[in-house]
């Protein structure tokens, strides 16, 4: 090792790696995984949301899991956002595509793709 | 992509209640599912809830899931991680059902028993996995280290350790920054840095923990020490009972002169250090410093004299800076965040946080770092849950053989070294061990007092027949054949040994003996006028008898007595023959009716 800068480089590779496990997470985006949510596609959907966060560099700002059956097995994949303060938005019927949207216009610029979320189907 | 973190506890304590076999059967279930793309097992070190082992935490949520079976496995797998319903039934928690309504999932850190702590020397414990020397640095490993080299002078190194207040946690609570101060102030064309990893006080379980949870940041902070005192050098001398943390020790340090992290011109500034790891035969005199340094050099591990001390003549006759693991474990972070991070943290004169392995008569069994001066109460009730079976408290030992006790009447206390010291205990390495109210204390001063005859070296005369005839005094007492002129003599003899003998070993061994004597001395009173154990702890001053009107006449008792010490005929009052009668209680624990009673 002979500089800092090649320390900071293994930070930069390996923290994203670790911060899943700090959890800060200002932002968490829970994909409904039950049996309906898994069948209508709910997979491709955590997968896409996991790799674009990542991308986006928002992986310490945004956490990505999975929960259960929220109840609206018609709309599945549902994706839900959570953030503090706000009120929570649901987005229904999501694709890869769609999360890729989501993940560009409001984890990252902080707009809402109302087309998307429950309210507009 | 990982999209989720299986950390499952490879510490010791969980090791052995089988989390080796656990990751084997997540891997396999991981695979079946075709997750292992998006799922990464971590072996981590210790999380401190030994009780629950084997401990499995999932993350990025952080559900925490304790006493974890290999049957439990495939759930885990099928439910959590492939559709993200949580297992309840497998899920620890302490807290209130209110509160548990409230938030979504119990995660790790909504626990009473980790809410309360602070963790600086566990910060990455159960947190990264230790054999991973990419994890440690992601979280800031090794920037203390380069911070150190590239922008400060060993001087402003050693000044940082001072203004922080960090103290020793091996027991003595020397000011780190001075020891080290007056290694780098004696010049000599070779100096050394040791750390004690010679943990043996029973009960002790946190340097373990702390290098099989996080070797690299006790590497990075001997460099530290290293460049600060002016030192090429370093030996960690561990306990050969310790098998886990010898391998990931080596491991760290092979990984990190793998990166140049150790070695020759260490961040292009011309500091050169290594390392080497010694292991110890487990004898519990080692752990002063002395004799550890005479047991590295390769002779019999016995104190010397000081002075002089090791800062002037150490290992190899050479200027030594020796210090505990803990106190390691706090230096890098320090370094990092300043002087200020450590010392707002803490009392007036002990700052930052200290570990704890809290064990005996408590619900959660295990290892906690809290702020200096959290009071025993908040330790035992809160954090540890209680006593278990609804028993009260009577008294804590902290310190271990070295250390004392203190009584419920002081249960809040603000723990710090002085508090400690000037009740009659100490910090020691930081073993806490509860007590309750069916603790004999005049039996516990005679158990810790036999582990110092048994561990003491032998080379001077106090502590080597003064313990022993210590020990015979107490066996006297419990006995039943104790006197009280025994007493006088008993107290006599401790503050002989305690001024006279060459070491700390013999120097704090008869601790518990005195502290026992100052607070319950109604214990040993009543061992010795009315010959009786208060606690019923002590057999020979016990007689079990069966109450004649309470007895049935059963014969349970009869027939489970191993001796044939119970006699009588059915439906009608037994009797137990005290000439033959062991103690043993099982006819206690067989009989429905209540009818025998232990005085």
């Amino acid at each position: 090792m002979k500089s800092l800068a090649e320390l900071a480089a293994i930070k930069e590779k390996m923290q994203s790696k670790v911060v899943l496990r700090e959890g800060s997470g200002e932002i968490r985006v829970v994909v409904g995984m039950a049996t309906c949510g898994i069948a209508a596609g709910a997979r491709p959907v955590l997968s896409a949301f996991v790799e674009e966060v990542s991308n986006a560099g928002l992986a310490d700002k945004v956490m990505v899991t999975q929960t259960g059956c929220i109840g609206v097995c018609q709309y599945e994949p549902v994706v839900e956002v959570f953030e503090a303060g706000k009120e929570k938005v649901t987005y229904v019927k999501m694709t890869a595509e769609k999360a890729k949207e989501v993940v560009e216009k409001h984890l990252k610029g902080g707009s809402v793709v109302e087309e998307y979320t429950i309210t507009n189907v | 992509m990982i999209r989720s973190q299986v950390l499952i506890c490879g510490g010791t304590g969980c090791t052995s209640s089988g989390s080796k076999v656990l990751i084997k059967e997540f891997e396999d279930r991981i695979e079946e599912n075709g997750l292992s793309d998006e799922i990464k097992i971590v072996r981590t070190g210790c999380f401190g809830l030994c009780a629950l082992g084997p401990v499995v935490i999932v993350y990025p949520d952080g559900t925490f899931y304790s006493r974890v079976q290999k049957e439990d496995v495939a759930e885990i797998v099928s439910e959590h991680l492939l559709k993200g319903r949580i297992v309840d039934r497998l899920v620890y928690s302490d807290i209130d059902e209110k509160v548990k309504d409230e938030i979504q999932h119990v995660s790790l850190n909504d626990t009473n028993f980790y809410k309360s702590q602070k963790r600086v020397a566990l910060r990455n414990c159960g947190v990264i996995n230790p054999e991973s020397i990419d994890e440690y640095i992601a979280m800031d490993g090794y920037a203390a280290l380069g911070k150190a080299l590239t922008e400060m002078t060993p001087d402003e190194v050693i000044q940082t350790i001072k203004d922080s207040g960090l103290r020793g946690r091996g027991g003595g609570g020397f000011p780190t920054g001075l020891k080290w101060s007056f290694t780098a102030k004696n010049e000599a064309d070779q100096k050394y840095v040791v750390c004690n990893a010679d943990e043996g006080d029973p009960g002790a379980f946190m340097d373990r923990s702390v290098l099989e949870g996080d070797p690299h940041c006790i590497v990075e902070a001997m460099a530290i020490c290293g460049y600060a005192t002016g030192a090429s050098e370093g030996y960690i001398y561990v306990r050969a009972e310790y098998p886990i943390a010898v391998a990931r020790l080596q491991k760290a340090i092979e990984d990190a002169r793998a990166y140049g992290l150790l070695g020759k011109n260490i961040f292009d500034s011309g500091f050169d250090f290594d390392l080497f790891v010694r292991l110890g035969a487990g004898a519990f005199v080692c752990g002063e410093e002395t004799a550890l340094m005479t047991s590295i050099e390769g002779n019999r591990g016995e104190p010397r004299p000081r002075p002089p001390y090791p800062a002037v003549k150490g290992l190899f006759g050479k200027p030594t800076t020796e210090n505990n693991v803990e106190t390691f474990a706090n230096v890098p972070q320090i370094i990092l965040h300043g002087a200020e991070f450590f010392n707002s943290m803490g009392t007036e004169k002990s700052k930052g946080t200290k570990v704890f392995a809290l064990g005996g008569k408590i619900h959660n069994t295990g290892l906690v770092e809290v702020p200096m001066g959290t009071t025993l109460r908040e330790i035992v009730e809160n954090i540890g849950g209680g006593i278990p079976n609804g028993k009260k408290f009577k008294a804590a030992q902290t310190g271990g053989p070295s250390g004392g006790c203190i009584p419920a009447s002081m249960l809040d206390i603000e723990i710090d070294y002085d508090n400690l010291v000037s009740q009659g205990a100490m910090m020691g390495s930081g073993g806490l061990i509860v007590m309750d109210e069916d603790t004999c204390m005049v039996d516990i001063a005679k158990f810790f007092l036999e582990f110092t005859v048994d561990e003491s070296c032998g080379k001077c005369t106090p502590c080597r027949v003064g313990t022993k005839r210590l020990y015979e005094i107490l066996e006297k007492i419990t006995s039943g054949n104790g006197t009280l002129e025994d007493l006088d003599m008993m107290e006599k003899l401790c503050h002989y040994i305690k001024d006279n003998s060459l070491c700390g070993l013999g120097q704090t061994a008869p601790n518990p003996v005195l502290s026992t004597y100052k607070r319950f001395r109604e214990e040993y009173v009543a061992h010795v006028v009315d010959k009786k154990c208060p606690a019923g702890v002590c057999k020979k001053l016990l007689t079990i008898s069966i109450e004649a009107d309470k007895c049935k006449g059963c014969t349970a008792c009869a027939r489970v007595c191993p001796v044939g010490a119970i006699s009588g005929t059915v439906r009608n009052p037994h009797s137990i023959d005290p000439a033959k009668c062991i103690k043993c209680g099982a006819c206690m624990e067989k009989c429905k009716f209540g009818a025998i009673v232990k005085k």
